[in-house]
């Protein structure tokens, strides 16, 4: 394999790697925020319990997730960097302002809020968590600034053969990045949501129907509502969006050959990639001019139009990106989301109801929903950034172009293998701890603490 | 002073911060296998810079963010001329970022013993190769007309580079030693001074060592000149003063100490390498300056206004954090990590 394959696989494997734990920190850091500015209003104990239990488990996510992000960073100069001279002066800005601004913060505060307990006044102690999670969806902000660029440029010129930055400003108001930070955003609070739910009914069904899983049950499930329905209600603002900016892309995530007006929505395309036309196909007539434009009638393009346009537009080359992959990870998304929406819904009116027995069926059904955000998560990445091929920056610079052209195929080669395996070995360690914490018993936790309190005042 | 020779001094302030911190951080690990016989001692160790260590990591993310920024050519020659060995360093950060949040996870003393090494491993590799790196980049390595590195993993293995790694292994470790002096009490406490004391030999003789090696392999004397200024007397006169402040036990003063040896080499090698990044050992026309290496001057325009409002403001919530949790860690406390 050459150094561009082998450079692609590896970035798609760190990244949605990353992507696992990201959405999990992003989610649970405000969860457990929350938890603990109940526990310090009402100094009800449960929410102490509950602000310890669910904070475990965000610790050991938060680990990898940070050491998997700076194997990202370090990439863009080590497999990319005829990209990081190329888009330097206005990409790497927002990496460097986005560990200035939030990295620090929540690094920092994290470290007070893990050893703050019963060490410092209350009130810091409690700003600690929510600084925590302000910083790291800032830093969320930010990260998507820099993709927002790749996706829809805005605010530079070319000059002295490279991007340079012309308006700041228009890099970090880019509609872009306020279209997809908001779903990115939504998604982990349905991630942190499902995460929260599955685990309380484990607890529930499995161990003891303890206050502190009801209570988590009905946070979860009320989260996990509010996550799944915004962030379909924004995925259609995305959608809509991307149509104006990438049409390929919407075109690739419909499989649509050819212009259409109106356009019909397709539920199941078998295609025929070589000849850029449908074997096989369900579609419903109109749906997809409604996604596009809130309307049923209106031109949605075509691939093999818009081939013909970037043609004109750049120059002779292949502008379609893989369709199957782009077809199916967009539909496994949507998928994901529909199930979370009704599952979310569902325990909502269980809560509601105050009834905690679960059915076996129903109980499998809730506890590997926590997967759904997961899979929904990657496809989603992987549906944003493969089809946007052959492109890395929208429109300016190629992903072949991208390439370090100094770094050798087994260089990379044993690069991939060595993070592949390492990574994989840390998945089976952190489930194994992940499970380990979410069977614990949350009284044990409470006696832990009192012993330890006791050893403070003894050595006092 | 132009925009290009600020940034240049705000890159060297942030290795400055990494490497004044994270070095002792890099030592802890280190030391955490040989001072800590029992697991409470271990954890008494680890937890001294548990606080810390996160924060200070993200030192090295932020210098490598602002390369990546103001000069993205440096940026794209050294991260991918570098390659073998980077991958090495993340490997070892990856293990030891994981093994500090997850060794005291589980009562299994096998479990806890495997990530003590990885402690050390993952300290102990970083701590090497940030001074053979840093030295390769004053050295000189082979860069051609377009700034491409045409070395290859070996070529940074050279016995300069090699020497600087050492050196920098020592006296990081010293470092995180003297920091643990601070930190602990009894059994432990009479331990890390006693260790201290021992590396401070070895990492005083090996930074001689490495200078007068830097007469050979490096144009760092012509351009400094016979007289080098105070910033390397300074740094020299520092470090020799360690010894009598570790015999009076004044480990704040020695740590002080140990820090402004850093600081002031680190300075020492950016005075030398300026106005380039990266020198060319194939032609020294070829080299990276921090002209024909830097963003544009809009860049750099935009990047110095965030770094003159945040870098005070994150300077001083870190400084708070370690005013917070200055106090001596026991073995008899409630412990986190
Ligand atoms: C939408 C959010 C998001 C996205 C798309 C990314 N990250 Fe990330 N990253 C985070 C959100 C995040 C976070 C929530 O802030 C993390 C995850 C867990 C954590 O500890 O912080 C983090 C950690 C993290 C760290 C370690 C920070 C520390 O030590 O505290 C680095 C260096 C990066 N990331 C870099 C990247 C790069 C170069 C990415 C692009 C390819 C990237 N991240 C994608
Ligand atoms: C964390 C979520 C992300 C995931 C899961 C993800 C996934 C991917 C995948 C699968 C590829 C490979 C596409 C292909 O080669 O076919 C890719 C490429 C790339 N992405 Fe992302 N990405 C993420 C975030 C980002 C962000 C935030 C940036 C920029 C800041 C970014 C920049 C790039 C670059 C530079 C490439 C390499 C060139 C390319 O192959 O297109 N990605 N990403
Ligand atoms: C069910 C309705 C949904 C729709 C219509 C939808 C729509 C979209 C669209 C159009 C994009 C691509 C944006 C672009 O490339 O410009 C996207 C990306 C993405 N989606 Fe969804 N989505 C839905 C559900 C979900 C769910 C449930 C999740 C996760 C919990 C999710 C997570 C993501 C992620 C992480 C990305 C990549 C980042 C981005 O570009 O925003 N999506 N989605």
């Amino acid at each position: 394999m050459d150094v561009l394959t082998l450079a692609r696989w590896q970035f798609a494997i760190t990244t949605v790697y990353h992507f696992f734990f990201v959405p999990i920190t992003l989610g649970l850091s405000i969860a457990v925020a929350i938890m603990q500015t109940a526990y310090y209003r009402t100094g009800n104990k449960v929410y102490k319990k509950m602000t310890k239990f669910w904070g475990k488990l965000f610790l050991i996510n938060f680990a990898i997730g940070v050491v998997t992000g700076i194997v990202l960073e370090f990439q863009f100069g080590m497999n990319w960097s005829e990209y990081s001279r190329f888009m330097g002066d206005i990409f790497g800005a927002p990496l460097a302002i986005e560990a200035l601004l939030a990295f620090f913060m929540e690094s920092t505060f994290l470290g007070v809020w893990i050893f703050g307990w019963d060490r410092i006044p209350k009130k810091m102690h409690l700003a600690s968590i929510w600084l925590v999670a302000i910083g790291s969806n800032l830093s969320a902000v930010w990260i998507l600034a820099a993709n927002s660029f790749m996706q829809h440029p805005v605010g530079y010129a070319i000059r002295n053969g490279r991007a340079e930055m012309t308006d700041f400003f228009a890099l970090i108001t880019n509609g872009h990045l306020w279209v997809q930070f908001p779903h990115v955003f939504l998604g982990a609070v349905a991630t942190a949501g499902f995460l929260i739910l599955s685990i309380s009914a484990y607890q529930l069904v499995k161990k003891q129907k303890h206050e502190v899983f009801i209570k988590s049950f009905k946070f979860g499930a009320v989260y996990a509502s509010i996550g799944s329905l915004l962030v379909i209600l924004l995925g259609h603002t995305q959608a809509q969006y991307m149509v104006k900016i990438q049409p390929m892309k919407m075109a690739a995530a419909e499989a649509l050959w050819d212009s259409e007006s109106p356009a019909a929505m397709s539920l199941f395309t078998v295609g025929d990639e070589k000849n850029l036309k449908d074997v096989f196909a369900i579609k419903i007539p109109g749906l997809l001019s409604f996604l596009a434009y809130n309307k049923f009638e209106g031109e949605v393009k075509g691939i093999n139009d818009l081939q013909s346009e970037d043609e004109a537009k750049y120059g002779p080359g292949d502008y379609v990106p893989p369709v199957a992959v782009s077809y199916w990870t967009f539909r496994i998304m949507v998928g994901a989301g529909v199930l979370m929406l009704l599952i979310a819904f569902l325990s909502t009116l269980k809560a509601l109801k105050e009834n905690y027995e679960f059915k076996p069926l129903w109980y499998k059904v809730v506890f590997w929903s926590m997967l759904l955000p997961v899979i929904a998560n990657s496809s989603g990445w992987l549906f944003t950034e493969i089809a946007r091929q052959p492109w890395t920056v929208f429109g300016l610079f190629t992903t072949a172009e991208s390439v370090s052209n100094t770094v050798t195929a087994g260089e990379v080669l044993f690069s991939l293998i060595a993070y592949t395996l390492v990574y994989g070995l840390m998945m089976v360690i952190m489930i194994g701890l992940m499970t380990k914490y979410a069977k614990q018993d949350v009284d044990e936790i409470e006696k832990e603490e009192e012993l330890i309190d006791d050893s403070i005042l003894s050595n006092a | 002073m132009d925009l290009n020779t600020l940034w240049f001094i705000l890159v060297a302030v942030l290795f400055i911060g990494f490497f004044f911190l994270e070095g002792f951080d890099y030592g802890v690990g280190i030391l955490l296998p040989f001072l800590g016989k029992k697991d409470l001692e271990r954890r008494a160790i680890i937890n001294s810079i548990g606080t810390h260590w996160d924060g200070n990591e993200v030192w090295m993310i932020t210098a490598g963010g602002a390369m990546f920024a103001a000069f993205p050519n440096l940026y794209a020659t050294l991260f991918s001329g570098f390659y073998l060995a980077l991958v090495v360093m993340l490997l070892a950060l990856i293990t030891r970022g994981v093994a500090f949040e997850y060794r005291s996870k589980k009562e299994d003393p096998v479990w806890r013993n495997r990530w003590d090494w990885a402690i050390f491993v993952g300290s102990f590799i970083p701590a090497l190769l940030w001074g053979v790196a840093i030295s390769n980049i004053i050295r000189g390595v082979p860069i051609d007309e377009n700034m491409n590195f045409t070395g290859n993993f070996f070529t940074l293995l050279n016995p300069y580079s090699l020497i600087g790694g050492i050196a920098s292994l020592f006296l990081f470790t010293l470092h995180g030693s003297i920091f643990l002096s601070l930190k602990l009490t009894d059994n432990l406490l009479d331990r890390a001074r006693s260790i201290a004391g021992k590396l401070w030999l070895v990492a005083t003789a090996l930074l001689f060592i490495y200078v007068i090696c830097g007469y050979f392999y490096t144009d760092m004397f012509s351009k400094l000149g016979v007289n080098p200024g105070a910033i390397p007397i300074l740094a020299g006169l520092a470090i020799l003063s360690v010894r009598y402040l570790l015999k009076i036990k004044r480990e704040g003063w020695a740590f002080v100490m140990t820090g402004i040896t850093i600081a002031f080499s680190t300075i020492t090698i950016f005075v030398g390498l300026f106005p380039r990044l990266m020198v060319s050992s194939t032609n020294p026309d070829w080299s990276l300056t921090i002209y024909n290496a830097s963003s544009s001057p809009y860049t750099l325009k935009v990047m110095s206004i965030v770094a003159v409002i945040f870098v005070p403001i994150v300077l001083a919530y870190q400084a708070w954090s370690y005013w917070m949790f200055r106090k001596r860690i026991s073995t008899k406390q409630k412990m986190e990590y």
